[in-house]
This record gives structure tokens, C-alpha cells and sequence, in this order.
């Protein structure tokens, strides 16, 4: 796929950094203020998505980033999964226990595990957005060939 | 018990997103790590089945202890009904998994198509153990997406067709759905099943009890593909890999459809005459159409497709004559017989439909066809797919000493019991039918020698094809034994109490 112009080209790259930066504060905000780790993650994913889209990219390097971001969502999940079972362990025997200390409300640091979940949500839907759209733009390419 | 239960969606869910990190590393890996966690979770089952528990038992997520007697938590209920479902649904998940070790070797993604198969299994068991409706559709949802995309799984153009129909009809019932249950939250203001149905109790606005109720009937029945909303089933069930079309039509269909309409409809709402009604009609159209179109299909997948609505059908005529055996105040011994003979059917076209796409598959498997005209004098080549497929033909014809007799011949005669001798000779008429179209597949695909001179060599396919199917078979003649007393106190008769006693399952959740 081919890149767009220099305008486009500089914009997007004065911009994607800010744009990742707020999905990161919408998810570890994700506690505290509306939004959590689905919309900061989806945030994240446009970042990634307009940088793709602005200055294109050849296939092979495209497959490559599609297997890498799958994996990164496979791992999230796991992640949270083990987190979540981690409480059957650890002796309440209850799934999805909030098992951390709670801190003081309305604390960046406090809720125990959900910062966490927000977190593990949040790379686990950047990471699956950006897989779908790498997924089309590399079926666009396989057909225009 | 206790924790034990959220093993059901935690391994699933586990097996299924490890899958695409370490079957990458490690060859084989996918294949031994699904079929062992469904070998665990079938003995899992089976284990609280036999263990003669009978009580109901509710699991809080997250340990949220109810306010005011107001549950907040999302319930996991564990009730006799929820341990017959767990055990079809990851007793057929094993065999269809097992059996997908050779099947699926000529596909190229075998990673992704485990990864579906558990998010799939991991999904109907959420939806058979949840005891909160928001939590059924999420559930629900995570094992309908996995089967579009697993129909689609051969990219075919005809393959991809059906998933894409599938996929429409399936969004619209997914969407009555939810707008059923936010209705529901709307009248009820809470998400419960037990708790929904105390409120209902209370309830006099019968037009929005009846709107909803219909509402949902329709997203279910489009699930459960009865027969004004049948028109995917055909399409998807044939176009599928034959161990998915073995979980679509042996599993899927009962647990997110079947078992949805039975739980919602005899414990959350308050049974009425109307809705009982319409189950017995849907269920005779369901049973009777749906046989009149398969006896004339020549694809061999597509006839099996039609038959499971056709044998759908007996369910849900068995449950809605007790529906409305209850309703009148009859005698409650028939109502019990109906219930019964409903569920054991269930179980029984799990495993015999399941074993006869099985079958199909590997016909598939080795002669590359799935036209009946085409096939012929397998006999002699295939002798484990043909004996196997002879046990289940007989058995979904209902021809003793196989389980289809025994499961058919209760709800005939709960039905001539409670004086519905239209229904008793329908259902008497459809199984002749049924084995009609049945002699036609073992005619045209075992024997009929004509066309034997041509075929090239063709012999048994391999090994876990064949203990996937003679496994089955010996389950379809094993479990004629649930009828016989003794046997069916510790199987079946938990399930009936817990439909017969429509309340109890509300009070007892609500006291823990």
C-alpha cells in the first residue's frame, strides 16, 4: 500500500503520539471516569491505524505486524484470565475477586484489580482492532494484485 | 462443588486464546490440548451428574453477597438441567474434537479452527450455567460469532453464502433478544432470572407479559431454528466442516436455542395457556415440515440438516404438552411423562445426529462427494462408517432396541394420555417418514451396487474418525438405559422436578 502526502504525513505524525498518550489516560482513568479499557483501546488502535494508513507499508511488513499484534491480544487475554482465576488460588475460592487492597477512593492507585482488568482490556481491543484492519488492508492488497 | 463449576468457561477460554500463542511453537500442541480439556470437562460433568446431588446451587461471581435480598451478582446456577446440558454439550465436544484430528488436516488453519471450536464450547456452557440474562446474551453471542465463522471455514463461494445468511438471520434473533430482555429490565429493573421471575409473579400487565414473551420466542426459535424460522439451518449445517455440523446440529442448536426457551419460559415467566399453545404448533410444524422437505434432498448433509428441525420438533411438542398439561391443572404423572420423553430425546439426537454427520464426514472424507446419486456399494469398503451409520439411522427412525424408539414412544404416548391424538399421529407418521429417508441414505450411500466397478480404492478412514463414531453408536444403544428405573431417578428425573416445580427454582436461589 502506498502513503499519502507529506502534509498528511507530518500531521499524522504530530498527532498519533497524542493520541495514543489520551487512550492511555482513558484506560488507567478507566476506575475513576467514564470510558475504560474498551474505549481507550480503541483509542490506541486509531493511533496505530492512521500511521499505517498515512504512510503506507509493503505487504510482507504488514503480515508480519498482523501475527505480532494476534499474539499481543492472545496474551492479553491470558493475562486477564489469570488474574481472574488467580482468586481461586489464592484461598477466597471465588472467581473474579477483587483480592488487592482498595486504597482510597478516587486514587489513581485503588479498586483493587479492576486498573489491572481496565489495563489487559485495553491492549487486548488496540491489539484486535488493529489486527482486523491490517486483516482488510492486506485483502485489499491480495485482490488488486 | 462449589468452585469447581467456573472451570467449564475458565478452560475453554484458556485452551482457546493459548492456542494461537503456543501452537505456533509447538506442533500438535492445538490438537492434544483441546481434546484433553474436553475429555476433563466430560468427566467433570458426568461426575456431577451420577454424584446425586439434587439440590439447587448458586455461584456469585465476584463474591457480591445480595442487598436488601436484591441479588447483584451475576449468578452461576447449578441445577438439574444445567448438568444435563453440560454433560451433551462437552461430551459432543470431545467426540467432534477427536474426531476433527484427522478431519481437519486438509485445511490449512488448524490453529484457528481449534481456537473457534473452545470459544464455541466455552460459550454454550456460559450459556447453560448463567442465571443472568444479560450475561445469557453476552454468552450467547461468544458462541454464535465462533460458529459463522466456522461455517464459513472452508472459504467456499457456497460455504461463505451460508455463514453470510447464518450470519443475517442470526443478528436479527440476536437483536429480539436483547430487545427482550430490555424490556424486561425495563419492567423488572433487574437481570436475574430468579429474581425476574419473583417480581413476574406479582405482575398483572398481561400485554407486555405476552409481547415479550413473543418477542423472545421468535429471536430463541430462530436460534433454535423451528419451522417459520428455519430458513439457515439447511444452508449452514451442510456448508460447515462435518465435525462443526456435528456440534451445530448436535449441540448448538439445543443449548442456545432449546434450553433458552425452556428455562425462560418455564422458570422466569409464569406459564400460561397461549404460549403452551404455540409450542405445541411450532413444534408440529417444525416436526412435520421439516421431515416433508428432507425426504427429497440428495445431499446427504442437507437431508440430516432438515431432519434436525423435524426432530427438534418431538422436543419441543414433548415440553409444550406439559406446558399445558401444568397449565390445566392436569394430571401432573402425564405432564412428568411428556417433560421426560422431551429432554431424553434431546440428549438422544445429540448423540445419534451427531454420530450421523459424523458419518457423512467421513464419507466426504474419502470419496470426495456428498450427492447421494453419485455414491453407492460403500459396504463393503467402509464396514465401521457403515454399521455406525446403520446403529444411528435406526435410531433417529425410532427402531428398537435404539434410544430414538424409547424417547419417541413417551412422547406419543404422554401426548394420546393428555388427549392430543392429532399430535400422536403426526408424530407416529413423521417417524415413518423419517425412516423412509433414512433406507434412501443407507440405500444409495452402502449399498446399491452399480456403481461399485468404478470407484477407485477406497478403504476405512483412520482411527480417531472411527473411535469418535463407534464410541457414539454404542452411546446411541447405552442410553436406551435411562428409561429404565434406577437409571433415569439419577438422570433424568432431577430435570423434570425442576421444570414440573416451576418456581422452586427462583425460591431456592433467592434463600441462598
Amino acid at each position: 500500500m502506498k502513503g499519502m502526502s507529506s502534509i498528511v504525513k507530518k500531521t499524522t505524525q504530530l498527532l498519533s503520539g497524542m493520541i495514543f498518550l489520551y487512550g492511555i489516560y482513558i484506560i488507567t482513568h478507566g476506575h475513576l471516569t467514564p470510558g475504560g479499557g474498551f474505549a481507550g483501546g480503541t483509542i490506541i488502535a486509531a493511533s496505530l491505524i492512521i500511521l499505517v494508513l498515512a504512510f503506507g507499508s509493503d505487504e510482507l511488513t504488514m503480515v508480519k505486524r498482523k501475527e505480532g499484534s494476534s499474539v499481543t491480544e492472545s496474551l492479553a487475554i491470558l493475562a486477564f484470565l489469570l488474574f481472574a482465576s488467580l482468586a481461586l488460588i489464592i484461598g477466597t475460592n471465588i472467581f473474579f475477586h477483587n483480592y488487592l487492597p482498595e486504597g482510597i477512593i478516587g486514587n489513581l492507585i485503588s479498586a483493587g484489580v479492576i486498573p489491572l482488568y481496565n489495563i489487559l482490556v485495553g491492549i487486548e481491543v488496540a491489539a484486535a482492532l488493529f489486527t482486523i484492519i491490517l486483516a482488510f488492508i492486506i485483502y485489499k492488497e491480495e485482490i488488486s494484485k | 462443588m462449589s468452585w469447581l463449576i467456573t472451570l467449564f468457561v475458565i478452560l475453554p477460554l484458556a485452551a482457546a486464546f493459548l492456542i494461537p500463542v503456543i501452537g505456533k511453537l509447538i506442533k500438535g500442541f492445538q490438537k492434544t490440548i483441546t481434546s484433553v480439556v474436553f475429555l476433563f470437562l466430560t468427566v467433570l460433568s458426568l461426575f456431577f451428574l451420577f454424584d446425586g446431588n439434587t439440590e439447587v446451587y448458586s455461584y456469585k461471581i465476584g463474591g457480591w453477597e445480595p442487598v436488601n435480598g436484591v441479588p447483584i451478582a451475576i449468578y452461576f446456577v447449578i441445577d438439574g438441567l444445567t448438568i444435563f446440558m453440560l454433560s451433551i454439550i462437552n461430551l459432543i465436544g470431545f467426540f467432534s474434537a477427536f474426531y476433527a484430528i484427522s478431519y481437519i488436516r486438509r485445511f490449512t488453519a488448524e490453529n484457528n479452527f481449534y481456537t473457534l471450536l473452545c470459544l464455541m464450547v466455552g460459550g454454550m456452557n456460559g450459556v447453560v450455567m448463567t442465571g443472568d440474562l444479560f450475561n445469557l446474551f453476552v454468552f450467547l453471542e461468544i458462541a454464535v460469532i465462533a460458529s459463522y465463522a466456522l461455517v464459513a471455514f472452508g472459504v467456499e463461494k457456497h460455504e461463505l453464502e451460508a455463514s453470510f445468511k447464518y450470519q443475517v438471520l442470526g443478528g436479527i434473533a440476536s437483536l429480539l433478544i436483547l430487545f427482550g430482555i430490555g424490556l424486561i429490565y425495563w419492567k423488572t429493573k433487574t437481570l436475574n432470572i430468579a429474581d425476574v421471575s419473583d417480581i413476574l409473579k406479582y405482575s398483572n400487565d398481561r400485554s407486555f407479559l405476552l409481547f415479550t414473551q413473543i418477542i423472545l420466542i421468535a429471536g430463541f426459535g430462530l436460534k433454535a431454528a423451528m419451522i417459520p424460522f428455519h430458513a439457515w439451518l439447511p444452508d449452514a449445517h451442510s456448508s460447515a466442516p462435518s465435525p462443526i455440523s456435528a456440534m451445530l446440529s448436535g449441540v448448538l442448536i439445543k443449548a442456545i436455542g432449546i434450553y433458552c426457551i425452556i428455562r425462560l419460559f418455564f422458570n422466569m415467566f409464569i406459564i400460561n395457556h397461549e404460549i403452551s399453545l404455540v409450542f405445541i404448533i411450532l413444534g408440529s410444524l417444525s416436526m412435520v415440515l421439516g421431515v416433508f422437505l428432507a425426504v427429497g434432498q440428495w445431499d446427504i448433509k442437507r437431508l440430516l440438516a432438515y431432519h434436525s428441525i423435524s426432530q427438534m420438533g418431538y422436543v419441543i411438542i414433548g415440553v409444550g404438552i406439559g406446558m399445558m398439561i401444568l397449565v390445566n391443572n392436569g394430571n401432573k404423572s402425564v405432564a412428568a411423562l411428556a417433560i421426560t420423553g422431551g429432554l431424553f430425546h434431546l440428549i438422544n439426537h445429540a448423540v445419534f445426529k451427531s454420530l450421523l454427520f459424523l458419518n457423512a464426514g467421513a464419507i466426504e472424507y474419502k470419496t470426495g462427494t456428498r450427492n447421494l446419486k453419485e455414491l453407492g456399494g460403500l459396504f463393503a469398503y467402509m464396514p465401521v462408517t457403515y454399521s455406525t451409520s446403520l446403529g444411528a439411522s435406526m435410531a433417529i427412525s425410532g427402531i428398537p432396541p435404539f434410544n430414538g424408539f424409547f424417547s419417541k414412544l413417551l412422547i406419543i404416548i404422554a401426548a394420546i394420555k393428555g388427549r392430543f391424538y392429532l399430535v400422536a399421529f403426526l408424530a407416529v407418521i413423521v417417524s415413518i417418514i423419517t425412516l423412509a429417508s433414512f433406507m434412501k441414505f443407507q440405500k444409495f450411500s452402502f449399498f446399491n451396487k452399480s456403481s461399485i466397478t468404478e470407484k477407485p480404492k477406497i478403504n476405512e478412514v483412520p482411527f480417531p474418525m472411527c473411535f469418535s463414531m463407534i464410541v457414539l453408536a454404542i452411546l446411541c444403544l447405552g442410553l436406551s438405559l435411562l428409561i429404565f428405573p434406577g437409571v433415569r431417578e439419577t438422570v433424568l428425573t432431577p430435570v423434570v422436578d425442576i421444570l414440573m416445580n416451576t418456581t422452586d427454582y427462583s425460591s431456592a436461589i433467592k434463600d441462598i
